[in-house]
């Protein structure tokens, strides 16, 4: 056995002392979400906007009544009802720019359709006559995402190659509580802080994934605290002040617009409906818990507001009632039309060029129609199934 | 294949040096093309495939990202949606799987779900398949994910000049591509010349990479080279064997396979991924629909076995081998040919006739 030499104890320099690369003291949020309306600093905000903000809050609650109420008719195949978050959805469709993105989830329809989207485009997943029913890049609305998170990178992705343009544009994307559970959700964070991405999260805590509740989800001190990690702001807000959703998010914009960079927006907010349609809520939470949040509804916060400044008048309250009466008379009219559908669409968006598979078995559904009698008229090998390989 | 005859103008060159070279004239034909991945901004990329260009373009279009293969992927899916053109590397086949959902739900369905709108000009680049004495998770044959996929085109490499001009189609394509890069071909040679590089077919295309007349070998990737090595050793059993290299598994071009099918009566499909569920069972079924009544024998495949990959020091039993090949080929009932067969002759009725 040889035994080594021994000089004396082993003294490596000490390594350099630990520092964290970004002050975290700054990136924290608020012990508690930030509340304007119904507190002293709501005397500071624009009437005109308070006011366009109602308007969008009424109009909003009765998009989500009739889509509701379009479901139970059979017009929709499912509605994921943003009763109670209208706050969050008017916010986020009116805080964008016009040349900037919208990163919704299947929960976000309002908030495209104040965006400006149709009301009809917006809800085509949820008919089902096609998977989107608008075209993103003219309206940038990315599509409703469903696999929940997955939009987040995108939004990141988009917001990283309008920088690397030159263009001055910032991408806002929304995903829900159950939603930050996700590995995208991390993935996106980081690589948005990484890059500095001129991108906002939202993340509309709405206390449930379908029946789970947020207990069960994190154990983290809120959402809003996930961004210290990654070396962006969290800023954590009453989801149901629709001004003060309002004034974090364009907080957050301004600062993704100027190089500031991500940041991470949790609003504390509640789904009053079901998760859909198809859901029982009765089967994981109680009614007074539901009735609590009732007295902490939007519309109600705003109202309450607007009439202590003497704002909401007759006229206002009049408006607001019609302009939300003849969107739902619309919608209601023209969602009880039967969509028209063309069954060789299957085969026209799948490639650029159809492969020559595709093609037999687009023919093979044509003869099929064509027997069956569903297929008039159509022109065979017609533009409707796309450019030939 | 491996060798490389010196011609005027010609030099050897690998496959990596052709993949290198064809990142690097896209980049430099089309400021849209920007590459993301793990380590292949400074290092170069854990196979040199991305060496150099991180200091030519920049590290804007040349992205040391994060190690996350699904940001990888959903990030290059906004960039595309915002009308860049991102190649995105996944460092090896078995390391691309977190990024299956954004590739499945997104990369290929986007066009699709947009109605044409929002096209994803996507390409995804994937070192794959074995044969490198890599240790577990480096060495799968993953193409069988990828081409049940609609909406993605399938594309593999098998000599040099195809790994120049199918990965500059890939990157020129309106649509995703999977390019999936046989990497123990990585350092094959041939004569190639990178200032003129030949002009190859599209994507979607198969090629006949050797003439015959016994029987075809339908293969495609890392199995090119095992299959042209079997033909040349077929010549000394009497069969001579015609090769079809598929080149693209989507799209799938039947019109070549089932030519040559035609013209030689039978047919082997050589791959290395699991037979199982693997594209061969789709070649057979598609060669047996399409060409029935020219077939001397049922189509075999020689593949990978329905195991997970094994270990380096047991994955020479696990691959298909010139002995493999030519063992199949041997079973294609030579013995009695179509014409001369008899109705209800043992050689015409079921006999075993299973790949292996």
């Amino acid at each position: 056995m040889t035994v080594l030499e021994q000089p004396g104890p082993y003294r490596p320099a000490p390594p350099p002392a630990w520092q964290p690369r970004t002050d975290p003291a700054p990136l924290l949020p608020d012990a508690e979400p930030l509340r304007l309306l119904g507190t002293p600093a709501a005397a500071g905000l624009d009437p005109a906007l308070l006011l366009e903000l109602h308007g969008q809050l009424v109009r909003g609650r009765r998009y989500n009544a009739q889509a509701t109420a379009l479901t139970r008719q059979g017009r929709l195949a499912v509605y994921p009802s943003s009763t109670g978050q209208e706050a969050c959805q008017v916010a986020a469709g009116l805080v964008l720019q016009q040349q900037d993105w919208l990163f919704p989830s299947y929960r976000d329809t309002l908030a495209a359709v104040v965006r400006g989207l149709d009301p009809v485009q917006a809800l085509t997943l949820l008919r089902g006559d096609w998977h989107t029913g608008y075209d993103p890049a003219e309206h940038r609305v990315a599509p409703l995402c469903t696999p929940l998170a997955t939009q987040l990178p995108h939004a990141v992705g988009l917001a990283h190659a309008a920088r690397l343009k030159g263009d001055d544009v910032v991408a806002l994307a929304l995903v829900g509580d159950g939603g930050t559970s996700e590995g995208d959700f991390h993935e996106a964070l980081n690589f948005a802080a990484v890059w500095r991405a001129p991108v906002v999260f939202l993340v509309q805590n709405n206390g449930f994934a379908i029946s789970v509740p947020l207990a069960k989800q994190t154990a983290a001190p809120s959402l809003a605290h996930k961004a210290v990690g990654y070396g962006m702001p969290g800023r954590l807000v009453d989801g149901n002040d629709a001004a003060a959703v309002h004034h974090v998010l364009t907080d957050a914009l301004r600062c993704a617009r100027s190089g500031g960079g991500p940041t991470l927006v949790e609003a504390v907010t509640y789904r009053l409906d079901a998760h859909t349609n198809a859901d029982d809520a009765t089967r994981y939470r109680g009614d007074a818990e539901v009735e609590a949040w009732r007295a902490h509804d939007p519309v109600t916060l705003l109202e309450r507001e607007l009439t202590g400044r003497g704002l909401l008048t007759e006229d206002v309250i009049r408006a607001a009632r019609d302009a939300a009466e003849r969107m739902a008379a619309d919608l209601r009219e023209r969602m009880n039309q039967d969509p028209v559908l063309d069954p060789m669409e299957l085969f026209a968006h799948v490639y650029a060029e159809q492969t020559a598979q595709l093609r037999a078995q687009a023919a093979q559904l044509r003869a099929e129609l064509t027997a069956a009698g569903e297929l008039p008229g159509a022109p065979e090998g017609g533009p409707q199934e796309g450019r030939q390989r | 294949m491996t060798t490389a005859p010196a011609g005027p103008g010609l030099k050897p060159a690998t496959m990596a040096e052709a993949l290198r070279r064809a990142l690097r004239d896209a980049m430099a034909d089309d400021p849209a093309v920007h590459v993301l991945g793990e380590d292949v901004g400074t290092l170069g990329g854990v196979f040199r495939i991305t060496d150099g260009l991180a200091k030519e373009f920049g590290e804007d279009r040349c992205v040391d990202t994060p190690l996350a293969e699904a940001g990888i992927m959903g990030t290059a899916v906004g960039m595309a949606m915002y009308g860049l053109r991102p190649v995105v590397e996944m460092q090896f086949d078995a390391f691309a799987y977190p990024a299956f959902e954004q590739l499945v739900s997104h990369v290929s369905r986007m066009r699709n779900r947009t109605r044409g709108a929002l096209p994803m000009p996507l390409t995804v680049r994937v070192p794959y398949g074995g044969g490198i004495g890599g240790v577990e998770h480096h060495s799968d044959s993953s193409e069988a994910y990828y081409a049940a996929t609609p909406g993605l085109h399938v594309v593999t490499p098998a000599t040099v000049a195809d790994a120049y001009g199918l990965l500059r189609a890939a990157i020129a394509s309106d649509d995703p591509v999977v390019f999936l890069e046989p990497k123990r071909l990585y350092w094959s040679k041939a004569a190639w010349d990178p200032e003129r590089p030949d002009e190859v077919p599209g994507i979607g295309r198969a090629v006949v990479r050797r003439r015959g007349t016994s029987a075809t070998l339908i293969t495609y990737g890392p199995a090119l080279p095992v299959c042209m090595e079997a033909a040349e050793a077929a010549v000394d059993e009497g069969w001579d064997l015609e090769v079809v290299d598929l080149r693209s598994l989507v799209p799938f071009d039947e019109e070549t396979v089932c030519a040559s099918v035609r013209r030689t009566g039978r047919a082997v499909v050589v791959h290395e991924a699991p037979g199982f569920g693997g594209p061969g069972g789709e070649v057979a079924a598609r060669v047996t629909e399409r060409c029935f009544h020219h077939l001397e024998a049922p189509v075999l495949r020689v593949t990978g076995f329905d195991i997970p990959y094994p270990p380096p020091m047991l994955e020479k039993h696990h691959l298909p081998g010139v002995d493999r090949v030519l063992d199949a080929v041997a079973r294609l009932q030579w013995e009695s040919d179509w014409t001369e067969r008899t109705p209800g002759t043992a050689a015409a009725t079921d006999d075993e006739s299973g790949a292996r």
